[in-house]
């Protein structure tokens, strides 16, 4: 019975390494999930003098992308939301994240616009009330203006398919 | 010997310098304040340093945050609060105790004990084991006579 217990113990170790095999560390669960999302009232990227405010989104399902030129898996991702925006199934809000406006425009007029606009944070200080930290994020809003998703990193079709397009299609049928 | 020790002043500078922005503050509490928090809190784009050692942007700002929110009178209990907030409590290093850390807490202790437990256990019994009767010792003497 006794030569059972180093037995036991390697098994009980063994299954807590395996299921941390499957963790990706980098990968922090947002504390935002299922809490009203951040406010904020931005200036909009390429157009003078207007300004954004997230209010103007209540009563909608919608997506914020924070993404730079700096950022290079912003670009791996991009054709992804240009394809997404022609399905024209959500509004897709952009949040250009302590870049400059030139290079920024220079890009969506290089790789294609999928944004019903751009908000820009010059400072980073927005980025740091939705606790951004790895470009991109890509979080989904529901009507209430409610986080329900956040994903970091360049959005994959899988993704897309299996995780974002039911949750936003969910999130439209509700009445909420 | 003179060469020697500017070397060594100068290297005990280096050491002691902070590897972030010098910054001024209002008095020597909120600097010791500003020198814990940047500590406690984990810069989450490289997540094996904190904000004091981290040289990413993020860092950058946090500590530039926390410097403008120690200024504006925060206590200690606010800042990791807006911290956590955004960032969630993975970004403590120092984790909170609530019911979903009390493992993380009391887990050491808990294996301490048992472990000394099971020592105690185990020397007890190798006692009782090795310690040999009398009659046992009586045999082995006359063995031992008759050499």
């Amino acid at each position: 019975m006794k030569f059972l217990i180093p037995l036991i113990v390697f098994a009980a170790i063994s299954v807590f390494l395996l299921i941390g095999l499957d963790k990706d560390p980098t990968v922090v669960p947002s504390p935002l999930i299922g809490k009203p999302a951040p406010e904020f009232t931005l200036p909009v990227l390429g157009r003078e003098g207007a300004q954004f405010s997230t209010e103007e989104m209540k009563g909608k399902v919608w997506l914020l992308n924070i993404w730079a030129t700096w950022c290079v898996a912003c670009r791996v991702e991009h054709p992804l939301l240009v394809e997404l925006a022609g399905q024209g199934v959500v509004d897709i809000v952009g949040l250009n994240y302590k870049d400059q406006d030139a290079l920024a425009m220079q890009w969506l007029k290089e790789l294609g616009d999928p944004y019903v606009l751009t908000a820009v944070d010059q400072t980073g200080r927005i980025g740091i009330d939705w606790g951004f930290y790895g470009a991109p994020e890509t979080f989904v809003i529901d009507k209430s203006g409610i986080v329900r998703h956040k994903h970091i990193g360049p959005v994959a079709p899988a993704d897309l398919q299996n995780t974002i397009l039911p949750l936003v299609a969910e999130l439209e049928a509700g009445s909420s | 010997m003179i060469k020697l020790l500017t070397s060594l002043v100068l290297v005990l500078y280096v050491a002691s310098a902070h590897a972030y922005e010098e910054r001024s503050f209002d008095n020597p509490a909120e600097e010791a304040l500003f020198d814990t928090l940047v500590k406690e809190l984990r810069c989450l784009v490289c997540q094996n340093q904190n904000i004091a050692d981290s040289d990413a942007d993020l860092a950058v700002d946090l500590r530039r945050e926390i410097y403008s929110m120690i200024g504006s009178g925060k206590t200690k209990a606010d800042i990791l609060d807006f911290m956590v907030q955004r960032y969630g409590e993975f970004v403590l290093y120092k984790p909170r105790f609530n019911a979903r850390t009390l493992v993380l807490w009391f887990g050491p202790g808990l294996l301490l004990m048992l472990g000394g437990f099971i020592l105690y256990r185990s020397t007890l019994s190798n006692k009782e084991q090795t310690s040999p009767d009398a009659a046992a010792l009586a045999r082995a003497r006359s063995l031992l006579d008759e050499e």
